[in-house]
């Protein structure tokens, strides 16, 4: 739910600090035929294929956006540096706080991770990208390499302002009764409830190896479940498939069962427990 | 879980030259206006509201319209789909006197609705319209005691010559209608809102759909409504904060697209 205004706006009203769009890339892309998404047993798998209206046309939407002071994170994909710097000016100049780079879509031919598993292209797009914008730039990073902290110590030396931990799981599910994959695109990216223990663990690796701030997400669900990802050392999390979990008000729900457990332990500011799980 | 449980196609029915229904072992509780995810194996998967409520099976009727509807349109009795749902709210039968307006493929979910009206022995008039007599269908499944059943086609090949908005003004200023529902073209509906200015009124909307479970976001209307969620009914209440009602839809990369 984060392609229209509309939509952004309802999330907003929910109780988030800030809204990270769908993926928007240079040209309008339909995304892969039906099925794109199934639930299974522990999460949810998905291979959407990065749809989305071009950046030109996503500006409307930003424009409606920005009426409301919605603090809104311009998620982008690109095929190379020069695209991600394109997309990221034009989110700038749209009026997006802060961009991400997907450096880490599981399932999309040519873009995200087959980009963000290179530690050399994802310094150099991400110094490139922040060469050429003012506002802050987060690198969403996938747990589908064996490098994940090489990957992020890159993103950091590209001078990256905050490091987003963990994008989806490369996964497929195979029907048995008709013998075939279920997506379409036959591969998938696996998020909700089963990949949590294993976002919670690159963040716990990342955040001791870089300086700059962590983003947990990844199969959070309840306050519990974020409180684990600040206690590995997140500065804040992302919610998605929360939402089909917990319907559209899980935000404002997560924040009272966070709030709840502090005043229990008696903690006063979140910052209190960031990172302690390495102390 | 909302995972596709495959079945197999039990019955299939000419509605028209390119109207059919097909019929599938599927049990469970749906309401009228409400609808499964159907997937054409190899091909694709689309939203289908209900056509026919029995416990164990149920149907739905579509029109050849594109790749997916032409490739299910091609299957053979014994095939085997995948269906996923119900999704969506339905339809909520309240009043006395309904006037029920069903446009074009709209007819295939309003047909239950009347059903269901029936059986609760409230009184129900029925308006079917279509382009022309071809287009026409569940005629004879609607011709039942205590329905009053009008059709209307654009060219006046069978019923009333004109649009089923002309009609159902007619009616609804000779007739103390309760609440209206309708399912159809969205101009048509809008349209019809507009009449029903002081009495209950129900659309069903329909939208370009992936996930059907609101969490893909692609279906979305006016503040972050999921016509698969919140939808695909909405009534007057609720239509009011709908901007895009009757203006613009989305297509598979959210574009707008004018109505």
């Amino acid at each position: 739910m984060d392609e229209d205004a509309g939509s952004m706006q309802r999330i907003f009203n929910s109780g988030v600090g800030a809204i990270v769009t769908k993926s928007i890339g240079l040209e309008p892309r339909n995304g892969y035929p039906n099925p794109t998404l199934v639930e299974l047993d522990h999460g949810i798998l998905n291979a959407m294929g990065l749809p989305n209206s071009g950046i030109e046309t996503f500006q409307e939407e930003l424009y409606d956006l920005k009426k409301s002071n919605i603090p809104v994170i311009g998620s982008i994909f690109g095929k190379n540096e020069k695209e991600f710097v394109k997309l990221a000016e034009k989110m700038q100049k749209f009026g997006a706080d802060a961009v991400e780079l997907n450096l880490s879509c599981p399932h999309a031919k040519g873009y995200g991770l087959e980009i963000g598993s290179d530690t050399k292209l994802v310094k150099d797009i991400t110094s490139k990208v922040k060469d050429n914008i003012k506002i802050p730039v987060f690198v969403k990073l996938s747990p589908n390499t064996t490098n994940i902290i090489d990957i992020a110590k890159s993103a950091e030396a590209g001078n990256a302002d905050a490091i987003v931990a963990i994008n989806t799981i490369k996964a497929m599910k195979i029907d048995i009764e008709l013998k075939i994959p279920v997506l379409s695109n036959k591969i998938g990216g696996y998020s909700g409830k089963a990949i949590k223990p294993i976002g919670v663990r690159c963040v716990y690796e990342i955040s001791k190896n870089v300086d700059i701030p962590v983003i947990g997400v990844g199969g959070i669900t309840t306050g519990e479940d974020a409180i684990e990802y600040f206690l590995a050392g997140a500065s804040a999390v992302q919610i998605g498939s929360g939402i089909y979990y917990r319907g559209v008000e899980i935000f404002k729900i997560i924040c009272d069962e966070i709030e709840k457990w502090m005043v229990e332990q008696g903690y006063n500011n979140l910052s209190e427990i960031i990172g302690v799980a390495h102390l | 879980m909302n995972y596709p449980k495959i079945t197999k196609i039990i019955k299939i029915k000419d509605e028209t030259i390119n109207v059919k229904t097909i019929m599938f072992e599927y049990s469970g509780i749906i309401k009228p206006g409400q609808f499964f995810m159907l997937w054409i194996p190899g091909v694709d998967e689309i939203p289908m509201s209900v056509s026919y409520i029995e416990k164990d099976v149920k149907g739905i009727t579509f029109k050849k319209v594109g790749d997916a509807t032409k490739a299910l349109f091609e299957l053979n009795e014994g095939d085997k789909i995948g269906v996923r749902g119900p999704y969506g709210n339905g339809f909520k039968i309240e009043g006395k006197n309904i006037l029920l307006v069903a446009g074009g493929t709209g007819i295939a979910m309003i047909a239950p609705v009347a059903e269901e009206i029936l059986n609760k022995k409230i009184s129900t008039t029925v308006i079917l319209a279509a382009k022309n007599k071809n287009e026409i269908f569940f005629e004879n499944r609607l011709k039942k005691s205590g329905l009053e059943l009008f059709i209307t086609t654009d060219d006046g090949s069978k019923g009333f010559k004109g649009l089923a908005t002309d009609l159902a003004d007619d009616l609804i200023k000779k007739n103390k209608f309760d609440s209206v529902i309708t399912c159809g073209p969205e101009l048509m509906m809008k349209k019809l809102y507009k009449i029903c200015s002081n009495i209950s009124f129900q659309a069903s909307l329909e939208r370009y759909m992936k996930c059907g479970i609101g969490l893909c976001g692609q279906c979305c209307v006016g503040k972050g409504l999921r016509v698969c969620k919140e939808g695909p009914v909405f009534d007057e209440k609720m239509l009011k904060y709908i901007d895009d009602f009757g203006i613009f839809k989305r297509n598979a990369a959210g574009i707008k697209i004018k109505f």
